[in-house]
């Protein structure tokens, strides 16, 4: 057995720790993609808004 | 430093100073800590390799906590001086609290079956952190409830800060209560009881969770801003824009 796999088993519990980390991952990598999508939305929607302002 | 940044033009000024190197730590004390915690942390002598889950579940219940204590605070600025900065950081911490309650509740069902043989209990911590879940989940319903922000927002604060009184319910019920979970072995009396081969990966990966969190509360700060921004540009010229009439702009801005 490759280091890998003996470390991708973690002794028996990689049932348990993988989808421990998938769901960390996943929620706060989640909500950090959301955040930064909005905000360059907001970053867009404002851009949109300002030229005729400043244009007047 | 705090009154110097309550001007909402400073704050967005600072902010973006400070975003993209926060950002960058954020990742790279992330990035680290992941590393030490899967392959350098050693495994436990009774738990074997399932003790690598603390480190993401451990931290994640400090921010669950931390962050609802910015939350209080900063809605307690807003009751007491109407700071809207304060309500804007409010409302930004809150859904970054939820999900890092979240993932305390998850990661420790997935540590708790295999050490304890069973998924979850109703014990006195377990039944508390669920219900800072509840809070969170509740104070975002409730500012989002009202058509009038300013309502909304009040509302919301005087919810959060009814709800601290679960904090030290949380914090103390391993003490107060025989509970399935076990007692605290880092922020104790006394100093930590758990070994420096894995208390420093665990501590790095809450100073990652903690910088995570800061850069994603500057994020949603600035989000709202510019959004609040935008609104007030509508108001004040909805025909002169033309692709926004008003009744059309409400729903987007929150």
């Amino acid at each position: 057995m490759s280091d890998f796999q003996h470390w991708a088993q973690m002794g028996g519990y990689a049932a348990y720790v993988w989808p421990a980390y998938a769901v960390a991952i996943l929620v706060l990598g989640g909500i950090a993609v959301q955040s930064w999508r909005r905000y360059r939305a907001s970053l867009r929607d404002l851009d949109r808004l300002q030229p005729p302002l400043r244009a007047r | 430093m705090l009154t110097r940044l309550a001007n909402p033009a400073r704050f967005m000024r600072v902010s973006g100073v400070v975003l993209p190197p926060l950002t960058l730590a954020a990742a790279a004390v992330l990035a680290v800590g992941l590393y030490l915690a899967l392959v350098v942390a050693p495994p436990d002598y009774q738990q074997g390799e399932s003790v690598r889950i603390m480190f993401v579940h451990v931290p994640a219940a400090w921010m669950a906590l931390f962050a609802y204590l910015v939350v209080a605070a900063a809605s307690a600025v807003a009751l007491v001086w109407r700071h809207p900065l304060a309500e804007i950081a409010a409302q930004a911490a809150a859904p970054l609290g939820a999900a890092f309650t979240f993932v305390c509740l998850v990661t420790g069902s997935l540590w708790g079956k295999p050490m304890w043989g069973t998924w979850w209990a109703w014990d006195a911590r377990m039944t508390s952190v669920l219900v800072l879940f509840f809070l969170y989940l509740g104070y975002i319903a409730l500012v989002n409830a009202f058509d009038d922000m300013s309502r909304g927002a009040r509302a919301g604060s005087v919810l959060a800060l009814v709800g601290v009184v679960n904090l030290p319910i949380i914090k103390f019920s391993v003490d107060w209560w025989n509970t399935l979970h076990q007692a605290d072995s880092v922020f104790r009396m006394g100093g930590p009881t758990i070994d420096p081969s894995m208390l420093w990966p665990l501590l790095i990966m809450g100073l990652g969770y903690l910088l995570l969190f800061k850069t994603l509360l500057l994020v949603r700060m600035r989000t709202a801003l510019n959004e609040a921004k935008a609104r007030a540009l509508r108001l004040a010229a909805p025909r002169r824009l033309g692709d926004t009439p008003l009744a059309e702009a409400e729903p987007a801005l929150r």
